[in-house]
């Protein structure tokens, strides 16, 4: 089955580790990630100014091609880019005045009217597969392996676009169970890890990113699993300070969720790209004999 | 950029012909705001000449390749600014035009041989390049055709080779960027991004070195030397003996003298 796929920039550089072993996964599962032709930057963060139409286009723009490249569903990777792409399809749809200014600003293109339907991987994984599917095919079950499953905030609010329940997630617990690993419920699995304020207020920051590791170590995970590039940076760029810091926090490993499916599913790890996440992750992988 | 000087302008000597061929048909246009009537059939370059205007900038290849003589223009009863090389448009009756022959755009200093081929490099060097909000108003505002957005994205997405690849005909005429809405200067990040390709990215050529080597080693030095030598007369007849590609040669063809191949 083919699936029409959205990367999104920072997949295509800084966060190689979540797209290309997801790519690598799904072809093993049956799927062809397409990547959509002519995409452009999603725009990274919801504008949320009612007047402020100019910052959807480029959201909008996305979903126009996919349609006019014939296809009803996109799938995407990037908490952000999946939170930009389906509100701004939200808005095509519902609100008439803003989707004729929009369509008439954009007169080089085709009229859109919200008909892609956006997509997670993982609603791909729950919906397409199936959880118990899923785990016939895992060749290499991530056994005794304590996993924190960390939603941050994109793929849950709002309700409107969330892919699962917004006060009591399930969808990433169910995907490490799914993979043979032992998901670690913790509070603070839905709490924003700092966003975009890292930028201006760097040093505020590291005190979201040591309230959620700190829980995720004290209910006994070994490791965090995350879905989005902005949440690896403010959980993974502070950790150096935070290990000089706090006594005895010796700093936690990262992974992506995408790299925890192509490890299961046996590929090669070269596919998981590890030299591209924060520390070494591959050193409790090696404890846990996961990796050769 | 062009300074008005009515009367005996070299100008009015180049249109003549174009001026008879159109015996006599004049259309208005508006220059910067100023209706004249010019002959119809001219671009808008001789046109802007017959109207008494004279390029000391603005102007240079007047073949559509040099990129100075990007002009906005727009038609009667259309609220869209349109674009055009004035070497290359015909005027249209009753149209505004304005050229835009230069854009004080900022333009990144950097010492090349320090670059690598990281898309970093670019994101440090123009980071106004975040800026884009993919309006598509620079795709719009090309002369040459180019798909800017689609460029300006690539090098976004880290791309510096698709960059290249879709901004290889940019004659740097700068419109994209008086357009931009996120000050983005498109024209020399594709250039940055031309160069970094061309020396980081596509593999070298290594037979270049190979005939560098030759030539270094002497073996044009006999020739070359004669040549110098000779009287214009005897390069003339030379060159008028030589042997030529006849037009519908094959890729195979070879000439029958190979001594300099």
């Amino acid at each position: 089955m083919r699936l029409a796929y959205y990367p999104g920039c920072t997949l295509k550089t800084k966060a190689r580790n979540l797209g290309e072993p997801a790519i690598a996964a799904l072809d093993v599962l049956g799927f062809e990630l397409e990547e959509i032709r002519k995409w452009n930057c999603c725009g990274a963060v919801y504008s949320l100014a009612d007047d402020d139409l100019i910052h959807q286009v480029a959201p909008v723009r996305n979903l126009i091609r996919v349609k006019e490249q014939g296809k009803n569903e996109v799938v995407t990777l990037c908490s952000f880019c999946l939170n930009t792409l389906k509100r701004a399809n939200l808005l095509m749809k519902e609100d008439a005045e803003k989707r004729n200014t929009l369509n008439m600003f954009m007169d080089e293109e085709v009229d859109y009217g919200g008909e892609v339907k956006v997509l997670h991987l993982l609603e791909v994984l729950r919906d397409e597969i199936g959880w118990e599917a899923l785990g016939q095919k895992i060749k290499l079950p991530l056994r005794n392996l304590k996993l924190a499953p960390y939603y941050g905030c994109t793929l849950l609010r709002p309700r409107e676009t969330a892919i699962d329940s917004v006060e009591n997630p399930t969808i990433l617990h169910k995907f490490l169970e799914a993979l043979g690993a032992t998901p670690v419920d913790f509070p603070e699995s839905t709490r924003c890890c700092g966003s975009y304020q890292i930028i201006s207020n760097p040093d505020n920051n590291s005190g979201y990113a040591w309230d959620i590791l700190s829980s995720a170590l004290s209910h006994g995970a070994e490791a965090l699993v995350l879905t989005c590039p902005l949440c690896d940076y403010n959980l993974g760029q502070g950790q150096k300070e935070l290990v000089k810091k706090h006594d005895g926090f010796r700093g936690m490993p990262l992974f992506y969720f995408t790299q925890l499916l192509a490890l299961a599913l046996e590929l090669d790890p070269q596919v998981c790209h590890f030299e591209l996440n924060q520390g070494s992750p591959e050193s409790l992988l090696w404890e846990k004999n996961l990796l050769p | 950029m062009s300074v008005r000087k009515k009367n005996k302008n070299p100008a009015e000597t180049m249109v003549k012909e174009e001026r008879e061929a159109s015996k006599g048909r004049l259309i208005p246009v508006h220059v910067m705001g100023k209706r004249y009537e010019v002959p119809e059939g001219l671009t808008l370059m001789k046109a802007m000449e017959y109207a008494g205007y004279k390029f000391i900038r603005g102007c240079g290849c007047r073949g559509g390749t040099c990129g100075a003589c990007g002009t906005v223009y727009r038609r009667p009863g259309d609220y869209r600014l349109q674009v055009a090389l004035a070497c290359q448009k015909t005027i249209e009756p009753d149209m505004h035009i304005a050229q835009i022959p230069f854009f004080p755009a900022n333009r990144a200093l950097y010492e090349f041989a320090d670059l690598t081929s990281a898309p970093e490099e670019v994101f440090r060097l123009y980071p106004e390049l975040f800026r884009c909000v993919a309006c598509n108003a620079c795709t719009k505002a090309c002369p040459q055709g180019i798909e800017v957005m689609d460029a300006v994205s690539a090098l976004k997405q880290g791309n510096i080779a698709e960059a290249a690849q879709l901004g290889f005909e940019c004659i740097q005429c700068g419109l994209c960027t008086s357009r931009c809405f996120g000050e983005l200067v498109q024209y020399h990040m594709f250039q940055l991004a031309r160069r970094i390709c061309g020396a980081r990215i596509i593999p070298r050529a290594e037979h270049v070195a190979e005939m560098i080597k030759v030539i270094t080693e002497g073996r044009y030095e006999d020739i070359l030397g004669k040549l110098k030598h000779m009287s214009e007369e005897e390069l003339i007849k030379l060159y008028q003996k030589r042997e030529g590609e006849p037009v519908t040669a094959g890729e195979d063809w070879r000439p029958k003298d190979k001594t300099y191949l």
